[in-house]
């Protein structure tokens, strides 16, 4: 009973005496392959997962660069929480991650089923939705301000010459946040659109052809061939799109400073004031901190759907 | 060589240049104390950018001039002003200047903070500080009435106004309004000219809703915030107050003198001005070269009347603050630079005769003649240049500075970025609400700044 041991062992020192050299020759062919990955990893580390790390210290933290930062608990936490603002700001940024979802979700999808069902100039139609997102943010929020001027903004003068009632927009609290959705909108639905025109395309022709042929009308055809064929893209978009929206930034911060009367003040716009305004960097971390925890949950849901999908 | 010594040599070159770039890029550069020659090296900003080239030029013979006077200091300027968005980071890294620019608004914070060095003892150095007006001093002191900065100019706040369209809409450009009853009713008069002209407007966002609402309450007497005991508490919900923002409103809505589009900045407002479609806004004195500069504007066309009701007025400008981590001989050269520089009645008829063959503007209460000195010999020296050098029709200016010394300056409140973020929306709500209850929003902006305060 001992040999097959000795021999098992014997194998065993064989083959360990093979994969020495077998390692070292995989690692010499591979070692520049190691150095990529270990640029990446170094890149990573101080770029991304440093300042999270540093983001979870600061929140626990009364921050000064000079005399040195001290320990205050959950101090931070407590401030940002009291803050009247606080509850503005996460009710703001759920109303327009709502209606960006409502706005910003049905439309990329209707325009994508819309260009699909187009037999000619398919592409020219693909550029031209594409187009506002290759506009630098900037430039779309400032130019957009200049459409939604009461007086002699393009909108206003669009409805006014069609007799239609025109609005304050960006002026009047009721429909500032609205505003900044359709410029958010605008600007960000090519990606979306292309997205869905992809996996529309993916779709086969049959399925449409035998919908037909049970006399299904173009509504009934997209509620039960396009929506269930693209169901897994609609939920990838709709999760990155809670997840970007959530951190709605650029529009606020150019367009209306977060008035009128706070009316869109977002979370991202607050931890920048606490920041940059008011130099608390505890409390914005501490804000920071609360804001990863609720996308965690919408990444992790996320992750989950698109590990389905690879398995 | 064979080709895997080849690529083995090619991959320690590569390692060893990443390793010296890496080792290059997180070196420090070694910004302040005594440099190699053994003079004293002192990072300084506040230098024009390229793109200004007549500023620029003018700031480098400024420090040329300086190191030739003190061949023991060596000046390195660096661009920029103060930016509120890299201050923070540009401290954590330590690549914060050794003199560092500020406004008016700054100095508490850094101060607090412990970000500025205490220049008290270097003071009596240089006894010229003494001439700067006290009030202006008190910006850089903390409570025990040490001394963290010095103030180089002063802007108190007026009310600009477009000469032309006051002649246009029948008012008299040499009688500007006295009492915000009469900007009400020359801003009737302005917008009623049509095509979109504004009779008078105020910037609602970024906070300076709330910094001109202060100004405003200074005009009429008011405080925004007042001692009560060690802390402090809001004390701008006052009938004044509200007297004030009625008339904003009956502006607003009721004369539609103001125009639709409120939510703007003051460079909104300083574009309007330039391009003739606004009458009137509060502002400081150095609004007018930049209107003229950037927006087209003239200065035959603006005048600058002292703030409406003139029973106070918010003092603003800007100065110097040293590095807490500046050395005592860098605390010397700065405070030598500083004096030299801007607090210095030897050299502004020097000044004031580069500036004008600059064609930039002289006779306005600013740098080269800023309006920081107490009342004596340099004051007067000041003024009597200005009087005989002015380029610009100071006439325009003269109900301004005529009032300058009879209105009373005030301070801004502790942690005005914070009150000013919260006034925004009282501005914001009287402005973009037909209707807005007043009363209603003092009192939530009132309990929201004593929050603050109690939590500070």
């Amino acid at each position: 009973m001992t040999a097959p041991a000795t021999v098992t062992k014997g194998h065993g020192r064989e083959a360990s005496r093979r994969r020495g050299p077998e390692r070292r020759r995989r690692l010499t062919e591979n070692v520049t392959a190691y150095g990529f990955l270990c640029a990446a990893l170094v890149v990573f580390a101080l770029f991304a997962w440093y300042p999270v790390v540093r983001n979870v210290i600061l929140s626990f933290q009364e921050v000064n660069f000079v005399r040195g930062s001290s320990w205050v608990g959950l101090e931070n936490f407590a401030h940002v929480l009291d803050d009247p603002l606080f509850g503005t700001a996460w009710r703001n940024s759920a109303l327009f991650t709502l209606y960006a979802l409502v706005l910003g979700f049905a439309v990329p999808f209707l325009t994508a089923v819309l260009i699909n069902e187009f037999r000619h100039a398919r592409a020219y139609f693909r550029i031209l939705v594409y187009l506002p997102v290759m506009l630098p943010p900037v430039v779309v929020a400032l130019m957009w301000r200049w459409f939604y001027l009461p007086e002699g903004g393009l909108i206003n003068e669009v409805l006014g010459s069609v007799n239609l009632p025109t609005s304050q927009w960006l002026n009047s609290a009721d429909t500032s946040l609205i505003s900044l959705v359709i410029v958010s909108t605008w600007a960000n639905m090519g990606t979306a659109t292309l997205i869905h025109l992809a996996a529309l395309q993916t779709i086969p022709g049959d399925l449409y052809e035998a919908a037909e042929l049970d006399g299904a009308s173009i509504w009934r055809r997209v509620w039960h061939v396009t929506i269930p064929q693209t169901r897994f893209v609609i939920l990838m978009l709709l999760l990155l799109q809670i997840v970007a929206t959530m951190q709605v930034f650029t529009e606020p911060f150019v367009m209306t400073g977060g008035g009128p009367q706070d009316s869109t003040v977002t979370v991202m716009l607050l931890i920048y004031r606490y920041a940059f305004v008011y130099n608390n960097f505890g409390a914005a971390s501490a804000m920071s901190l609360l804001l990863l925890a609720v996308l965690a949950v919408f990444s992790a849901a996320y992750l989950r759907v698109t590990r389905g999908r690879q398995s | 060589m064979s080709s895997s010594a080849y690529r083995h040599v090619r991959r320690c070159v590569a390692t060893v240049a990443v390793l010296a770039v890496g080792l290059t890029a997180c070196s420090s550069d070694d910004g302040g104390g005594e440099g190699g020659d053994g003079r004293i090296r002192l990072d300084i900003n506040g230098m024009p950018p390229n793109t200004d080239a007549l500023e620029l030029a003018v700031f480098n013979e400024e420090v040329e001039a300086f190191e030739a006077a003190h061949p023991d200091i060596d000046i390195v300027p660096h661009e920029g002003f103060m930016e509120p968005e890299t201050f923070n980071t540009r401290i954590a890294g330590g690549e914060l200047e050794d003199v560092f620019y500020v406004y008016f608004t700054d100095p508490a914070r850094i101060i607090e903070q412990g970000y500025a060095a205490d220049v008290t003892d270097f003071m009596d150095a240089h006894p010229e500080f003494e001439e700067i007006r006290p009030e202006l001093h008190q910006v850089f002191q903390d409570e025990e009435g040490r001394q963290f900065g010095i103030p180089t100019a002063n802007y108190s706040m007026g009310l600009l106004y477009n000469r032309d369209l006051f002649g246009e809409a029948g008012l008299d450009p040499d009688a500007p309004p006295t009492t915000w009853e009469e900007v009400r009713e020359a801003s009737d008069a302005i917008a009623g000219l049509g095509g979109g002209t504004v009779g008078y407007g105020e910037c609602t966002i970024e906070n300076t809703g709330g910094w001109h609402l202060t100004a405003s309450i200074y005009s009429k007497g008011g405080q925004v915030a007042e001692r009560d005991g060690e802390a402090w508490r809001a004390a701008f919900d006052s009938p004044e107050t509200v007297e004030l923002l009625e008339n904003l409103q009956a502006m607003r809505w009721e004369d539609d003198s103001m125009g639709s589009e409120q939510l703007r900045t003051c460079e909104d407002l300083m574009i309007q001005m330039g391009a003739g479609q606004l009458g009137m806004y509060l502002a400081a004195p150095d609004n007018i070269p930049m209107i003229v500069r950037q927006y087209e504007g003239t200065y035959e066309n603006l005048g600058l009347a002292p703030v409406p009701d003139g029973q106070g007025t918010l003092i603003g400008g800007e100065g110097y603050m040293i590095n807490a981590n500046a050395s005592d001989e860098q605390i010397e050269a700065a405070m030598t630079w500083l004096q030299w520089r801007f607090v210095n009645a030897d050299e502004i008829e020097r000044r004031v005769l580069n500036t004008l063959e600059d064609d930039l503007p002289v006779g306005l209460p600013m740098p080269p003649t800023p309006d920081i000195w107490v009342d004596g010999a340099t004051r007067d020296g000041v003024e009597a240049l200005k009087a005989e050098h002015a380029n610009v029709p100071v006439g325009n200016v003269q109900p301004f500075m005529d009032a300058a010394t009879r209105i009373e300056g005030h301070i801004e409140p502790p942690r005005a970025q914070e009150v000013y973020a919260i006034l925004d929306n009282v501005v914001q709500g009287v402005l973009t609400e037909e209707g807005a209850d007043i009363r209603a929003l003092l009192d939530e902006a009132e309990t929201a700044v004593n929050r603050m305060y109690e939590t500070a």
